[in-house]
């Protein structure tokens, strides 16, 4: 089965810089936390706050999500990339990603999508002036557009691979075993 | 043309350059804890897959550990423990578990029990495994997927990152610390300075820096966003391994292998990517004020004002950080009152940040209504500090110096957590909006400064006292 190279959905505007892992995913939920099952852990703290984007009727069944600098940055909990799945988010568009966060939504097929920030900003106000018309992002052309903003993204080459040519990396590995006993050996003969 | 550190330890470890342009890069050593395991040991098992070199595996329980002395057990914790216990049964990997001789926080017992070498590769599901760089040990925080697959391989495959030279020239002054050069290098290139990079912490005052200093360094490379801290090895480095091999009574032959960790340096004409200048002489006690750790400043200052914001974008949220934070733009930080203090963690829990604040709180007392939590990084820097009197000066001060070892208050994880909206001084690494507790006000600090913060109740150094 061939992976998307496009996904289009509603969109958030998370007007936030530095939504670290620790709001993404509060640790007090973390021990508590399994991929298929709690589901509401999602920025829990700021979700406790009715007016909080989140919680918008507008916004509900969003699958992109808009923020400003330094998503992800902090612990490598993927719990992180986990909640943002389970709250049945696919994309996330942001100024800059932290870069264990990233490997770990790479992973688990989230998708990181980094614009500059008055691409950000146009989006922000496009969303909030229409939260019914979707944001698509495209792998193949690295482009991603909404209402009248257009705009190329950045993903490093390998992560967009990665996406698109999922694979099982721990079978691709495994296969190159007989150069890993190699390699064993010889550092072991140092 | 010469190499960097990092590269010569990157290129020892290439198992093969795989065709997506990452390479296969050996794993030395695999560390474990208790949080962010399960799932890759359950992902393992429903692959059929098992672990490949659990000699090369060691795990620990440390986040969620309880700290205090008959402290009633969280469940989840407990959990996730027993999670843990049976895991590392089942795969045959070496566990310190809680109340053993050698448990405590991951990144503190590894440099204790001799196990980071220079040149080593060495990898953990945490963030600050980045401390190990001190050194001379490429290390790094990986996730829960890329756990598993160390497990099955004892490899990962990654990218390189890029080289990012911090000189440090000069030297820090009495009274500045590792802790406030790693905060005020945070404040200087922000949280994203070292996105994609390895930093390699180079210069005189670097130099002088005991082993512990250098491991609190690296610990916060993390949150200047790069992957990893280096430090090349020196007398300091083969000097702390041999005093830790004889404090474990081991009696290991150096000569073969001192020769090659000298060589864990960057050659003199190694090219970096970029370079970070820092004057040492201009180190001192810093604290942090807002909600990220870049946001911090010298404890003489005062909390930012829009004046001190070009951008509109940067203002917003500066304001924001200073709402949660309960704080006033132009506020002296040393007006600020705190409740608790929190001295632990893997940035500063260690031996010599106990020597620090216990030579502070000698003689005097933490201020009334102010709790202070001394957390030991690990059951050994517990027995040492008893053996040197230590706890008899943290009990006479009023402090609570804790029976277990652990994360504790770092990351709230076990029962030690602030109140929704209390403030804290607190040696840990990250000051995030309910890091320490559901609304919990966190304030970035060195031991000196949290032990003279207990003291006086406000944001204080020992000189001030």
């Amino acid at each position: 089965m061939s992976e998307p190279v496009i996904r289009t959905g509603t969109a958030v505007p998370l007007r936030r810089d530095d939504v670290d892992t620790d709001q993404l995913a509060p640790a007090r939920f973390v021990p508590y936390y399994r991929p298929d099952g709690f589901t509401n852990i999602l920025l829990a703290d700021w979700r406790s706050d009715p007016a909080f984007v989140l919680n918008q009727p507008q916004y509900q069944g969003a699958t992109v999500l808009v923020a400003g600098r330094d998503f992800g940055t902090g612990s490598s909990r993927e719990s992180a990339v986990w909640a943002l799945q389970s709250a049945g988010f696919q994309v996330v568009v942001a100024h800059r990603f932290g870069d264990i966060f990233r490997g770990n939504a790479t992973t688990r097929g989230l998708w990181t999508a980094e614009v500059d920030h008055d691409v950000i900003e146009r989006l922000w106000a496009e969303i909030e002036a229409d939260p019914w018309q979707a944001v698509t992002v495209d792998l193949a052309t690295l482009q991603l557009s909404c209402g009248a903003v257009t705009s190329p993204f950045r993903i490093d080459e390998p992560l967009r691979r990665r996406l698109l040519e999922p694979g099982d990396r721990i079978a691709e590995t495994l296969a190159h075993l007989p150069e890993i006993e190699e390699y064993e050996a010889k550092t072991r003969a140092l | 043309m010469g190499r960097t550190l990092a590269e010569k330890i990157w290129s020892n470890h290439v198992v093969r350059p795989l065709d997506d342009g990452a390479d296969l890069l050996y794993v030395d050593l695999h560390v474990l804890h208790e949080v962010n395991t399960p799932r890759a040991f359950d992902d393992l098992r429903a692959s059929g897959r098992t672990v490949r070199r659990p000699d090369r595996t060691l795990a620990v329980e440390d986040h969620n550990t309880p700290t205090r002395d008959g402290a009633l057990e969280d469940l989840a914790g407990r959990r996730q423990r027993e999670l843990i216990r049976a895991n590392c049964a089942e795969f045959d990997i070496q566990l310190h578990r809680l109340g053993d001789a050698d448990q405590g926080i991951v990144h503190v017992i590894v440099p204790e029990l001799g196990l980071a070498r220079p040149g080593m590769t060495i990898v953990c599901c945490d963030s600050h495994t980045s401390t190990l760089g001190a050194l001379g040990v490429l290390a790094f925080g990986i996730g829960t997927g890329q756990v598993e697959h160390v497990l099955a391989t004892q490899t990962l495959p990654v990218h390189r990152p890029k080289d990012l030279a911090v000189e440090v020239s000069g030297v820090l002054p009495d009274g500045a610390t590792a802790k406030d050069l790693a905060l005020a290098l945070i404040a200087q290139i922000g949280t994203g300075g070292g996105q994609g990079s390895v930093i390699e912490y180079r210069g005189e005052a670097i130099r002088r820096l005991s082993m512990e200093g250098r491991m609190t360094l690296c610990n916060m490379s993390i949150e200047a966003g790069s992957r990893a801290g280096l430090v090349a090895a020196d007398d300091v480095t083969i000097d702390y391994l041999r005093s830790r091999v004889t404090a474990l009574g081991g009696d290991e032959d150096f000569s073969a292998t001192e020769a090659r960790w000298r060589e864990m340096r960057s050659d003199d004409d190694a090219r970096f990517d970029d370079v970070v200048h820092i004057d040492a002489a201009h180190v001192g006690p810093r604290v942090s004020w807002g909600t990220n750790p870049a946001q911090n400043l010298l404890i003489d200052g005062r909390v930012p004002t829009r004046a001190d914001f070009a951008a509109g974008e940067d203002w917003a949220s500066a304001e924001r950080s200073m709402d949660y934070m309960g704080l006033r733009p132009g506020q002296a930080v040393r007006d600020l009152e705190v409740s608790t203090v929190f001295l632990g963690s893997c940035t500063n829990g260690r031996i010599e940040d106990l020597r620090e604040a216990a030579s502070v709180l000698e003689g005097r007392r933490v201020a009334e209504g102010v709790r202070m939590l001394i957390v030991p990084g690990s059951a050994a820097v517990r027995r040492q500090a008893v053996s040197e009197g230590l706890d008899k000066v943290f009990d006479t001060a009023g402090a609570d110096f804790r029976a277990g070892a652990g994360c504790s208050m770092c990351c709230a994880l076990n029962e030690d957590r602030l109140a929704p909206g209390e403030r804290a001084a607190s040696t840990s690494n990250r000051n995030f909006e309910g890091r320490q507790g559901k609304q919990s006000r966190t304030h970035l600090v060195s031991p000196r400064v949290a032990a003279a913060t207990a003291v006086s109740g406000r944001f204080t150094t020992p000189e001030d006292l």
